[in-house]
């Protein structure tokens, strides 16, 4: 035997080897293939869950497909009731919340859901052992108790109004997940919840596979398989759209323009509280100066970024709310105007020098803006920014970083900032505005301190009187206006290409972070078939 | 034929064995520097982006809970002495133990490798044998000329124009993951047809190396002595080239097999990661962008071994193919 056929002869026998234990990895699954039909559906989003579980925070702004809230939002982003049987009792001091629990709910499992396990999930994300980055939303929730296996009561440390809006955070099953790690467990990539759907595959870095729950409490849905591949690039994602892999897809709006007269496809624009804002920080002598923050504020031209950057999906943001949010100050929209901008800085004492750039007793009017490295979207906002500002005299250096470099320069150096919640004014306007949250994390950037928006805010979110906090709402967007720490640019659209097979398709208005909860099938459960 | 016993095999594996201790346990500790060293924060990788709205509190007991407060050489002890005992730890950007991360992983990414591998060796060695025979021929200034520039061409670039070619235009094949998007059975044909862009991808952008090397080989070869001999004697060409000429010039293409293996790993990187293909390449840079200690050391050292192992086989292979080669020298 010569070397060769040994060579051969191995090389022929791995190549098997590796072939047959490939085709006993096989995943269970009902071996049906990709089906034309209306009862699967397969869309791509760009970005994959880190983990399943709700105690580290997956789903917790709802339409988790895998679990329900004990509330949840509607197509308008009104509450609605899950798994509890109505919306909460809140006590006179607006401390304590009382929901009544849906009975006859069972885990995916066959386990009944009872009231434990509300008191288990939410007691979970508060342990300090538990790796939940996002514990702090649930920071005016002191205790949460049972009473009984149908009644769950909250205790809250302080009157907090929007705190029922956090409460369509998922429901763990206690009986799977406390025998598991909760950091690290089998519950992060084989969760178990009373949803719509019932996850059945999740390869990382490629999709995650779905059926339908046949004894889900709301009925059993149509679409009886979902699936979300993940595909990051754009581009490619875009391709197998084209190719018919997949039936719907987020997509950028430059790519989602060519399926505009494709009669067998509809474009979804979904509005959003996506926003993106320059901080100014206070303690910087140039943007902490109340005229440079109100001539930046209206030497930019909104509409302009909108078009050129945007392509046209998104609006122009004056604040955190969208121009559209029934919180919105009407009236504080701020039109571009360059000659205004002017003038104000002229009578602030800021003299254009030879270059074009203003100055005032010596200080040049010119600051460093930073943004996130490889974020193709905020660069092209500060580079706007940048050129708008120049136009009025002021001149600002755009620089990339990464979140580890920028922080620590965010006292005096600006940042394109994005982030947006719905649900609840307080929302973002708490941690952005109020003076408590300076230097908190990466709350309140602009170091933005005012006495106004301060009191507004406190008294908005303890009150429950719908009138009252939107009086306070008005007051505080106002004063922000006059004082505008940040320069709000936009609001962004995220655009979404599907298969015009199905009726009655909606977009909520969307969050900052949008995964497999946002898009038109945030509701996929409901979906009927087109006659 | 004169070949080397087994026992000089043993030899040189144990050999290699040995001083592959140091060199891991010196890989991962550059590796614990490294990513200490550059300026990712692990707590502020893991929060992703809930990380932006939180709070200090929470960031600072994040750090606690996961170990990342200590210096770094501390948590590569604490790392090598559990790792040492089995147990890898675990993965703090995919929320699961190390080892169950590169079991779900492994198979996949060296089925993807084998084929490109596979594919690239065979098809290098047949164009190389034909462009060597003639020299400057047609086939030779082509295949020459398209090699350069598939060097040039980084693998993303070729999966993306495979994908537009193959998927988009031809709809001949899936353009990326396991299974069809509806389906989760990975079944034998299904497979087959997934596998065959991203291996086919992978093979072309390693084919350049394995076919100039081969070309040149058996070309220098087809001027030696020793060919001459065999065609004065009156042997048939097919003999000549494939008994006489490819043996010998095939030496250095054995050789180059050992190196090409991180070349290979950094391709499959790029692949997995157009192809949405689930293998450990893509789980990699996930690790090393959200500093994820356990995993990036588990990872880098199945990356050592692989080198190593690559290494060990070529010479292996030299030895067998080339009774000159003594393998005690090694």
């Amino acid at each position: 035997m010569t070397a060769r056929t040994v060579r051969t002869a191995t090389a022929t026998a791995t190549a098997a080897v590796v072939l047959l234990s490939a085709a006993a990895c096989s995943a269970p699954g009902d071996g049906d293939g990709p089906g034309g039909g209306t009862d699967t559906l397969t869309v791509g989003v760009a970005q994959e869950p880190e983990t399943l579980s709700p105690l580290l925070g997956y789903g917790k702004e709802g339409n988790s497909k895998i679990f329900d809230g004990l509330l949840a939002h509607d197509a308008k982003m009104h509450l609605k009731p899950a798994l509890a049987t109505g919306l909460p009792k809140v006590s006179e001091d607006g401390r304590t919340y009382t929901f009544d629990l849906r009975k006859g709910v069972t885990f995916s499992d066959g386990k009944p859901f009872t009231a434990k396990d509300v008191v288990y999930t939410y007691e979970t994300i508060l342990d300090k052992k538990t790796n939940n980055a996002s514990k702090g939303e649930l920071d005016a929730l002191d205790s949460v108790r049972a009473e009984g296996e149908h009644r769950v009561v909250f205790h809250l440390k302080y009157p907090y109004a929007p705190f029922a809006e956090r409460t369509v955070l998922p429901i763990a099953s206690q009986a799977v997940a406390s025998k598991t790690d909760v950091n690290t467990g089998s519950y992060n990539t084989r969760p178990v919840g009373t949803g719509p759907y019932i996850l059945t595959g999740w390869r990382k870095g490629e999709k995650l596979t779905f059926k339908a729950n046949p004894h889900y409490w709301g009925g059993k849905p149509k679409i009886k398989r979902f699936t979300v591949a993940v595909i990051e690039d754009d581009d490619v994602r875009a391709t197998r759209l084209r190719s018919g892999d997949l039936d719907g897809a987020i997509l950028p709006p430059n790519l989602a323009k060519a399926y505009k007269n494709d009669s067998g496809k509809r474009t979804f624009s979904a509005k959003t509280a996506d926003y993106r804002a320059v901080t100014l920080p206070t303690d910087n002598p140039v943007t902490g100066d109340k005229a440079v923050r109100r001539a930046l504020d209206l030497a930019v031209d909104r509409e302009a970024i909108v078009k050129s950057v945007l392509n046209g999906a998104g609006k122009p943001a004056y604040g955190p709310l969208p121009t559209d949010s029934r919180w919105f100050a009407k009236g504080t929209e701020r039109p571009h105007d360059l000659a205004r901008a002017k003038k104000i800085l002229d009578d602030a004492g800021w003299k254009p020098g030879k270059d074009g750039i203003r100055h005032k007793d010596g200080r040049r009017a010119s600051f460093t803006l930073w943004y996130f490295s490889g974020d193709k979207l905020r660069q092209d906002h500060a580079l706007a920014y940048a050129s708008d500002a120049k136009k009025a005299g002021i001149d600002i250096k755009v620089q990339a970083g990464s979140r580890e470099v920028i922080r620590p320069k965010l006292k005096h150096d600006a940042m394109l900032m994005g982030n947006g919640f719905p649900a609840d004014p307080d929302f973002d306007l708490y941690p952005t505005l109020h003076s408590s949250q300076i230097g908190d994390g990466w709350n309140n950037l602009a170091y933005y301190h005012d006495k106004t928006v301060d009191e507004q805010l406190d008294t908005a979110r303890r009150s429950r009187d719908e009138k009252v906090r939107k009086a306070a709402y008005d007051k505080a967007q106002r004063a922000l206006e006059k004082n505008p720490g940040y320069t709000f640019l936009t609001h962004i659209d995220h655009v979404y290409v599907i298969d015009d097979k199905w009726q009655g398709l909606t977009t909520q208005v969307e969050p900052h972070d949008h995964g497999i909860g946002a898009g038109p099938w945030w509701n996929v459960q409901d979906w009927q078939p087109k006659k | 034929m004169n070949r080397p016993g087994i026992r000089p095999v043993g030899r040189l594996v144990g050999r290699r064995l040995l001083a592959a201790v140091p060199v891991l346990a010196a890989v991962t500790f550059g590796v614990f520097a490294v990513a200490a060293a550059s300026p990712f924060d692990p707590v502020q990788q893991y929060a992703g982006s809930a990380g932006l709205t939180a709070s200090q509190e929470t960031l600072d007991q994040l750090r606690r809970n996961l170990h990342v407060d200590g210096p770094f050489w501390e948590r590569w002890w604490d790392w090598l002495t559990s790792a040492l005992t089995g147990d890898l730890g675990d993965s703090t950007a995919l929320r699961q133990p190390v080892a169950q991360v590169i079991g779900e992983r492994l198979g996949w990414s060296v089925l993807l490798c084998a084929a490109g591998f596979a594919l690239a060796v065979l098809a290098g060695t047949v164009l190389g044998v034909a462009a060597a025979r003639r020299k400057g021929g047609l086939l030779d200034r082509a295949v020459t000329s398209l090699s350069y520039t598939l060097e040039a061409a980084p693998p993303f670039w070729i999966g993306l124009l495979g994908i537009w070619l193959f998927a988009v235009q031809f709809h001949l094949l899936p353009a990326g993951g396991l299974t069809d998007s509806g389906t989760d059975t990975v079944t034998a044909g299904g497979l087959l047809r997934h596998l065959a862009l991203p291996a086919l991808v992978l093979g072309i952008s390693q084919l350049p190396w394995f076919l100039l090397y081969v070309r040149q080989g058996v070309g220098d070869a087809l001027e030696e002595d020793a060919v001459r001999g065999a065609r004065a004697r009156g042997l048939a060409e097919r003999t000549v080239l494939l008994g006489h000429a490819l043996r010998s010039g095939l030496l250095p293409v054995l050789t180059l097999i050992g190196s090409r293996i991180p070349e290979l790993i950094t391709g499959a990187l790029l692949v997995e990661t157009v192809f949405s293909w689930p293998g450990i390449a893509s789980a990699t840079v996930e690790a090393a962008t959200a500093t994820d200690f356990p995993l990036l050391a588990a990872l880098t050292t199945l990356a050592t071994v692989a080198v190593l192992a690559g290494n060990l086989l070529a010479d292996l292979l030299y030895g067998l193919a080339d009774p000159r080669v003594a393998l005690e020298e090694m």
